[in-house]
């Protein structure tokens, strides 16, 4: 018995299209949660910041909640537990975007709480000295500059909340890393499928690093 | 215009205002002076309350500011200030930074907002700015741009927070001369500066303040060339 290296990609090359479909589902999830994510993260940030004490408190716990606990445990409590309490069966895949989502307010609100904190507190004062309404100073003058700043730090979010989706795989949705675990149990060897996946997973971060990085260059045409 | 009752104001145990009274009258041009720390800028943020008085009456026109159910953006909406730093809207452009409160505070339409901004832009002389973000410019053109803003809502009163405080010396005198030409307009003036042959030559009237309190209210033509306090003479005998 030797230690040679024993792999065998050409075997593989027929699963290839089985295992992109998954990039469809992975970018579907992701993107959902990240809509979801960022939605809850502005509502959440913007409680952190208010005056109302109830709503701070519930966004502090909330974001406490979510950050100290694993990922992999709230997917499984969504999709595993939640039923016994609703009484109908969850989907794979609203799971997925219902936990990510969810999770990722929690990272994102922080995010943009921090944003926000960094702009001038002169913004805020012209635009009050102004009579601009707050809803709109916030909309208007205080977010835009906030994401600015924050940029980078939501792309690696976003980067994140991609790679971590593959813990969906405990709930069977098709996504890539499932898929090739799917071959890799057919042919009984999980190397080559799981390096694919690897290599999948690596482009679209890519793609994402640099989708990011020509926003940012946009938004910085007022410097 | 303004009439100020009995103004206190203080930031947890420091006492910053300890009951000023004063009135302006419409058109005045007031010049708020004193030594750092004496409560002038504080004074002036209070008159459109960006600082809550802890105390005392603050009328605009006749309506009572401090009375909790006037509607403040409204008197704000009629207020214009500039500030030391400017503070200019960053992510618009300079007729954006003019025509954004006009529309979304007043409901005044593009096309009339954007040649009311035009307008005030070739006042102050930036007219060929326009387009340009604020980040492009210098600080006496920041300042003069942070002036259109305000009068782009076509306020009553203006007040100024050490306008030229921030600049180097050179642009002292372009925004100066915007201030000096919005004087002879007739408008409502309060300015916080350490500009006193600006004081000495525009201003109606010099508010001197000390220590939270108003130590002199005297024409500029009296005040300096004869304080009648000590505090006053000290004060003039560093700056002069």
């Amino acid at each position: 018995m030797g230690f040679g290296v024993n792999l065998n990609f050409s075997q593989f090359v027929p699963s290839i299209p089985f295992i992109l479909e998954g990039v469809l589902v992975t970018l579907k999830i992701v993107a959902l949660a990240a809509l979801l994510g960022f939605a809850l993260g502005v509502i959440l940030a913007l409680f952190k910041i208010g005056r109302m004490k109830v709503l701070t408190w519930f966004a502090d716990a909330y974001t406490s909640v979510f950050r100290g606990t694993p990922l992999v445990l709230q997917l499984m409590i969504i999709y595993f537990g939640l039923p016994q309490i609703i009484g109908f069966e969850i989907e794979a895949f609203p799971a997925a975007v219902i936990a990510f989502g969810l999770n990722s307010a929690a990272y994102i609100s922080e995010i943009i709480r921090a944003g926000i904190m960094a702009v001038d507190k002169g913004q805020r004062e012209a635009a009050m000295a102004l009579g601009i309404p707050y809803k709109s100073m916030m909309r208007d003058i205080i977010l835009p500059q906030a994401f600015k700043n924050i940029l980078p730090a939501l792309v690696n979010e976003f980067i994140t909340l991609t790679k971590e989706s593959a813990v969906v795989t405990v709930i069977g949705a098709m996504d890539i890393m499932r898929r090739a675990y799917i071959v890799g149990g057919e042919k009984y060897a999980f190397f080559e499928p799981l390096l694919i996946a690897g290599v999948i997973y690596y482009i679209l971060v890519m793609i994402l690093t640099l989708l990011g990085k020509a926003v940012e260059g946009r938004m910085r045409k007022s410097d | 215009m303004i009439k100020v009752v009995d103004l206190h104001k203080s930031f947890g145990k420091l006492q910053v205002l300890k009951g000023i009274t004063t009135t302006i009258a419409q058109g005045e041009v007031v010049a708020i002076i004193g030594p750092s720390g004496s409560g002038k800028s504080t004074f002036l943020r209070c008159l459109n309350l960006l600082e809550e008085p802890t105390k005392g009456k603050i009328w605009i026109g006749d309506q009572e500011i401090t009375n909790r159910k006037t509607d403040i953006m409204k008197v704000r909406q009629n207020v214009g200030m500039v500030f030391q730093h400017f503070h200019l809207f960053p992510h618009m452009t300079v007729l954006e930074n003019l025509t954004y409160a006009p529309m979304k505070v007043k409901g005044i339409a593009k096309a009339e907002a954007e040649a009311k901004g035009m307008e005030l832009l070739r006042k102050v002389g930036l007219a060929e700015k326009a387009n340009e973000y604020p980040n492009r410019l210098s600080g006496g053109q920041k300042q003069r741009v942070a002036i259109a803003r305000a009068l782009a809502m076509s306020p009553e009163v203006m007040l100024f927070d050490e306008p030229t405080s921030a600049l180097d010396p050179e642009m002292v005198k372009e925004v100066l001369e915007v201030m000096k030409s919005l004087a002879h307009t007739g408008m409502t003036m309060a300015i916080v500066t350490h500009e006193m042959g600006f004081a000495r030559e525009v201003a109606d009237r010099v508010l001197f303040l000390d220590g939270g309190q108003l130590v002199e209210d005297a024409p500029p033509s009296e005040f300096f060339a004869a304080p009648k306090s000590k505090r006053a003479q000290e004060f003039l005998e560093k700056m002069l």
